[in-house]
C-alpha cells in the first residue's frame, strides 16, 4: 500500500493510504479528543470534537472522517480550536441533565474526561434542564436519556456488529433521543438479543447494566475492536 | 499581604463541600495563620461583613435567601469562588429543575404522595419561597473562581487556598482540580 507523507502540528508523519488523520495522529501518540469515533464500528463524523485545521482550507475538518493526504499541513491545537471544543462540550453538558455526583459511570466517562481534557471548570451557556426519562424495562440493562450525547455508538455496534438495529434515533433537535426498536420500551423490544454490545460502547452513564450504583459503570469499549478484528480473522 | 478575610458561604447543599473543608485537618491551622473567618456557618455571625477578600459559596441559588444573600456577597467580597458542584452547575439541588414549577412540585411531595395527612408547607418569614428554577451561582452574579467536586476534596481545596494566599493567577487544570462529581 503506497505511504502518504504529511505534518501534524510540524512533526513528519507517513500514514498508509486511506488512513484517517485520526488514525495516523493516535499512531503517533497525538491526542486529539473524540466522543463519537468509536474503533470497531463505522466513523460518522457526529460530535465535531475531533476539528482539526488544515492549511488551505477556510473550513474545520473533522480527524475521524477526514483521508490524510500527501503533503497535508494538519493543526490539532490551535488556539481557536481549544475554544470550539471546550464550546461543544459544554453543550453537551448543558443540552441533558448531567449530575456525575449521582451517575453510574462517574469516574469512567468519556464526556467527564473530555471536560477535564478541554479544562472546562463550568458551564457558560443555560443548562436547558428537559425532561428525560430511565427506561429500566429490560431485565438486563437501562438507559437513562438524562446522560444520553447521541453519539449514536448504541446505534451503530447494534448494526453493524451484533447485526440486529435495535436502536435508532428519532425526534429532531432536542427531543432528538435513542430509541429501541419502533420506540417502544427497551424490554419490549423483541429484535434485541441482550448481547450487551451497546453496553460496551456507550461513552456515557446512559446507557448501564441494572444494579450498577453511583460509579460503579466500568466497561471495556476496546473490546468491541475486539470483537470485530477477531471475527476478521476467523471469516 | 495581610491576613486575608475569608467568608464561607452555605446557599442550596448539602453542607458536603463544608465538612470537606473540615477535613483540612491540621492544615486548618496553618490556615489560620493567614485568614480571618468573617463569616461562615461555623462561626457566629449574623451579618454578612463589607471588604472580604475571599468568600467559598456552597450549594445553588434556590430560594429567595440565597437570591438576597449571594447579591451582598458578591458587593462586598473581591475574590467570589463557587465551592463545589451544586454552586458550580446546580448539581443535585437543580435535580427538581425538569420537574416542573416548585408549586406543583411541593404539592406531589407533600400532598399526594403522603395521602390526607399532608399540607403544603408554609411558614411566612421562617421558610423562603423556592424560586423557579435553581441555578449555578454563576447565572445569578459573576464568579471569579470554580472549584468543582462534589463535593471538592480537600486536598483540592488546599491546593485553591494556597494559590489564594500566594496571591498570583489563579490556575485549576486537570483530573485533580476541576473533575466534577
Ligand atoms: S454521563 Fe458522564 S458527564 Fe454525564 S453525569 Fe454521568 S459521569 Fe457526569
Ligand atoms: S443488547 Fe445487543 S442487541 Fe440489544 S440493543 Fe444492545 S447491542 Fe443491540
Ligand atoms: S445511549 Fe450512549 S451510545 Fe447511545 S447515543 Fe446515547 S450516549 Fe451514545
Ligand atoms: S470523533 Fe470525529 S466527529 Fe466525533
Amino acid at each position: 500500500m503506497a505511504a502518504r507523507t504529511f505534518t501534524i502540528n510540524d512533526q513528519l508523519i507517513s500514514a498508509r493510504e486511506g488512513e484517517t488523520i485520526l488514525q495516523a495522529a493516535r499512531e503517533h501518540g497525538i491526542f486529539i479528543p473524540t466522543l463519537c469515533y468509536l474503533d470497531g464500528v463505522s466513523a460518522v463524523g457526529a460530535c465535531r470534537l475531533c476539528l482539526v485545521e488544515i492549511e488551505g482550507s477556510r473550513v474545520l475538518r473533522p480527524a475521524c472522517v477526514t483521508p490524510v493526504v500527501e503533503e497535508m499541513v494538519v493543526r490539532t491545537d490551535t488556539g481557536r480550536l481549544r475554544e470550539y471544543r471546550r464550546m461543544i462540550v459544554e453543550l453537551l453538558f448543558a443540552e441533558r441533565n448531567h449530575v456525575c455526583a449521582v451517575c453510574v459511570a462517574n469516574g469512567h466517562c468519556e464526556l467527564q474526561d473530555l471536560a477535564i481534557a478541554v479544562g472546562m471548570d463550568h458551564v457558560r451557556f443555560d443548562y436547558a434542564f428537559p425532561r428525560c426519562d430511565v427506561d429500566i424495562s429490560h431485565p438486563l440493562f437501562g438507559i437513562d436519556h438524562n446522560r444520553c450525547v447521541l453519539c449514536t455508538r448504541c446505534v451503530r455496534v447494534c448494526d453493524e456488529v451484533e447485526g440486529v438495529h435495535t436502536w435508532d434515533v428519532a425526534g429532531r433537535g432536542a427531543d432528538a433521543r435513542v430509541i429501541t426498536d419502533m420506540r417502544q420500551p427497551w424490554g419490549e423490544a423483541r429484535s434485541c438479543t441482550s448481547c450487551g454490545k451497546c453496553v460496551l460502547a456507550c461513552p456515557t452513564g446512559a446507557i448501564f447494566r441494572r444494579g450498577a450504583t453511583v460509579g460503579e459503570m466500568e466497561r471495556d469499549r476496546n473490546k468491541i475492536a475486539y470483537i470485530v478484528a477477531a471475527r476478521e480473522q476467523r471469516w | 499581604m495581610g491576613r486575608l478575610r475569608l467568608a464561607t458561604i452555605w446557599l442550596g447543599g448539602c453542607s458536603g463541600c463544608h465538612m470537606s473543608f473540615l477535613d483540612l485537618d491540621e492544615w486548618l491551622f496553618e490556615l489560620a495563620q493567614h485568614i480571618d473567618l468573617v463569616y461562615s456557618p461555623l462561626a457566629d455571625v449574623k451579618e454578612y461583613p463589607e471588604r472580604v477578600d475571599v468568600a467559598l459559596v456552597e450549594g445553588a441559588v434556590a430560594n429567595e435567601d440565597h437570591l438576597h444573600l449571594i447579591r451582598q456577597v458578591r458587593e462586598r467580597t473581591r475574590v467570589l469562588v463557587a465551592f463545589g458542584d451544586c454552586a458550580v452547575t446546580g448539581n443535585v439541588t437543580a435535580l427538581r429543575n425538569p420537574l416542573g414549577a416548585p408549586e406543583a412540585l411541593l404539592h406531589t411531595i407533600y400532598v399526594e404522595r403522603v395521602g390526607t395527612a399532608g399540607c403544603m408547607p408554609h411558614a411566612p418569614g421562617i421558610l423562603p419561597p423556592l424560586i423557579d428554577r435553581v441555578q449555578p451561582v454563576h447565572k445569578i452574579v459573576p464568579v471569579d473562581v470554580y472549584l468543582p467536586g462534589c463535593p471538592p476534596p480537600a486536598p483540592r481545596i488546599r491546593a485553591l487556598l494556597e494559590q489564594i494566599i500566594a496571591g498570583g493567577e489563579i490556575r485549576l487544570t486537570g483530573r485533580e482540580m476541576i473533575k466534577f462529581g
